[in-house]
């Protein structure tokens, strides 16, 4: 039967890597093509560290000795990038609705790559806004050395990869794009806190604690408040776990939520 | 050896408190145009469904070109096109993007951001096959913009790009107007023809089946019936004519010493004969004649009396 078959399309790793590209590459499409997304995506930003960290800075700066306006623009950039991603996922749900997961889905590529180019793909959506961002903050003087601005992007990416996967674990188990939407907030808005975004996280109650230690976005946060202020005097007060563990963590949680959620996906998709 | 088997094959969805499909077996040869039929909800997008590798079975066996559909389904998938009940393309792309996206699924070509970058083999194909279907003009057009005939056709183009050994075509003419629809199957007529491919289609116009090799009817998840279309058109419904005159009760008494039965219906007199048998039926009645009409099934008529005599036997299974 298979002598008389005629030769199949090349398969492996490269098919598997180009059909990754494809994926993120129509979600990167698809974000250019829709000004408004564009819009509100850049806003809401700008207006958390433009508002929120000015003002913070102005309230409080002085007595906590540490620059606010510094402290949330890093908070912000990872939580920003973690999100963006996460919800962004959602479009999984959507291309459910809108019945093309059925043509992504008969297609032989592995469902890993279907998952992984589709967090790739909102990985490229938020990346133009991490370095909207960056220009917004050398705008109000946000002190940036090439050398952060470098170490920004990385860790970027590592929020974002985090946040997809994340997003991911979080809405296989969800019915459509309105539960997704209902539900995300509550799951997201309570790790702005425990992640430190815009409060340092210094002398929380234990319970806290161990809220904040389950957060994700602590990691991604973290690490990449730990790649700014490496070298500055301020490091000890406002990072609080090595670099090499943050992003431990956040590799660790990222391959244990893209596993999972493959697995719990594909299973709610063909078992009805 | 038949490219598609199946054999009972079930279905039971999570909850239901019976089988949508329920042990159905059949093979299908290499070349062959399959149609599956059955009224809705008899099982036809399940059964679709399981084949194309988008639901799991509850049991049974499917195996596609050689490879078992449990085992192999990215074997399968490389080896099967599929049109779906309802387009799947993405709104957000062109036309041509919409083919790109699947080549790259496919592993036929290394992705490529634009046309352009694309090989010549690849650009040669995508425009040859937008003429045939015309529409080369809205190739690179956002398909926003597109009909539902246009988007069929650009589903054809995309589910023939692999070259796929069996085609699934999912009620693929709901929606479309008469032309769009005769457009459609005058080219996948040809296809079929050029380059052998397998057909699978699940269709509600039983027009679209009258030209299949093999028919196969499903109700309440189980095969009712199954043959070329004439078999199943002579199994189950007779040729017949209708006559009837001025004067019935002479006509009648006629009959009668002819031996002739007949019906009684609200159009006439419906005697079952068919072919020379006719002629020779009204040459013999000498009672002047007011009308006479010819009955010749269609698969339609074949289709409806399998569906009744199928009905009342499922009712009595139920509680």
């Amino acid at each position: 039967m298979r002598a008389d078959a005629p030769p199949l399309p090349p398969g492996g790793w490269q098919t598997e890597l180009s059909a990754v590209v494809a994926i993120a590459y129509r979600d990167l499409l698809k974000f250019l093509r829709d000004p408004a997304r564009m819009v509100s995506t850049f806003v809401f930003p700008l207006i958390f560290i433009g508002a929120l960290g000015g003002s913070l800075q102005a309230s409080f700066g002085r007595a906590s000795s540490i620059n606010l306006l510094v402290f949330t623009f890093t908070g912000v950039f990872a939580q920003m990038l973690f999100q963006t991603t996460a919800f962004g996922l959602i479009s999984l749900l959507e291309d459910r609705e809108n019945d093309l997961m059925q043509e992504i889905f008969v297609s032989p590529i592995s469902r890993y790559a279907i998952v992984i180019g589709k967090i790739v793909g909102e990985t490229l959506v938020a990346i133009p806004q991490a370095l909207v961002v960056i220009v917004f903050a050398l705008a109000v003087r946000v002190e940036l050395t090439p050398s952060q601005v470098l170490g920004l992007i990385p860790t970027g990416i590592a929020a974002c990869l985090l946040g997809g996967s994340f997003g991911l674990v979080v809405l296989v188990n969800l019915g459509g794009q309105r539960a997704a939407n209902q539900v995300f907030p509550f799951l997201v808005l309570p790790q702005y806190f425990l992640a430190g975004v815009f409060n340092p996280l210094a002398g929380l109650p234990w319970y806290l604690e161990v809220l904040s230690r389950i957060s994700p976005l602590r990691y991604a946060v973290d690490l990449v408040r730990g790649v700014y202020y490496a070298g500055l005097p301020e490091y000890e007060r406002v990072v609080l776990d090595p670099p090499v563990i943050n992003l431990a963590v956040t590799l660790g949680l990222f391959v244990v939520f893209v596993g999972i959620g493959t697995v719990l996906f594909v299973r709610h998709e063909r078992n009805r | 050896m038949p490219i598609v088997e199946v054999d009972k094959l079930t279905k039971r969805y999570k909850g239901a408190a019976t089988n949508a499909v329920d042990g159905i077996s059949f093979g299908i040869e290499p070349g062959e145009f399959f149609a599956l039929l059955g009224p809705n909800g008899a099982g036809k997008t399940t059964t679709i469904s399981i084949l194309t590798t988008t639901l799991a079975p509850t049991a049974g066996t499917v195996r596609i070109a050689g490879f078992d559909l449990a085992t192999q389904a990215s074997q399968v998938r490389r080896q099967v096109g599929i049109i779906f009940q309802r387009p799947s393309l993405d709104m957000n792309l062109t036309a041509e993007e919409n083919v790109r996206l699947h080549a790259f699924l496919y592993g036929l070509y290394p992705f490529r951001p634009s046309f352009g970058w694309m090989p010549r083999s690849y650009r040669d194909q995508v425009q040859q096959l937008a003429r045939i279907l015309q529409i080369d003009r809205e190739l690179f057009k956002p398909i926003k913009t597109f009909s539902g005939g246009m988007r069929r056709k650009l589903e054809i183009i995309r589910s023939l790009m692999h070259h796929p050994r069996v085609l699934f075509l999912d009620e693929p003419s709901l929606g479309l107007d008469p032309i769009s629809r005769r457009a459609l199957w005058a080219y996948l007529l040809e296809v079929r023809a050029q380059a052998d491919t397998t057909v699978f289609l699940t269709t509600h116009y039983l027009e679209e089946a009258e030209q299949a090799d093999r028919v196969c009817v499903i109700d309440h998840g189980r095969v009712v019936a199954s043959g070329t279309p004439a078999q199943l058109k002579a199994q189950l419904v007779q040729d017949f004519v209708l006559i009837d005159a001025q004067d019935r009760a002479a006509l009648l008494d006629e009959l009668r010493r002819l031996d002739v039965s007949w019906v009684e219906t609200g159009g006439g007199l419906r005697i079952d004969v068919a072919g020379p048998r006719v002629h020779a039926l009204l040459r013999a009645v000498t009672t002047p004649l007011s009308s006479v009409q010819t009955h010749t099934p269609s698969l339609e008529d074949a289709y409806l009396d399998i569906i009744r005599a199928a009905e009342p036997q499922d009712e009595a299974v139920q509680p």
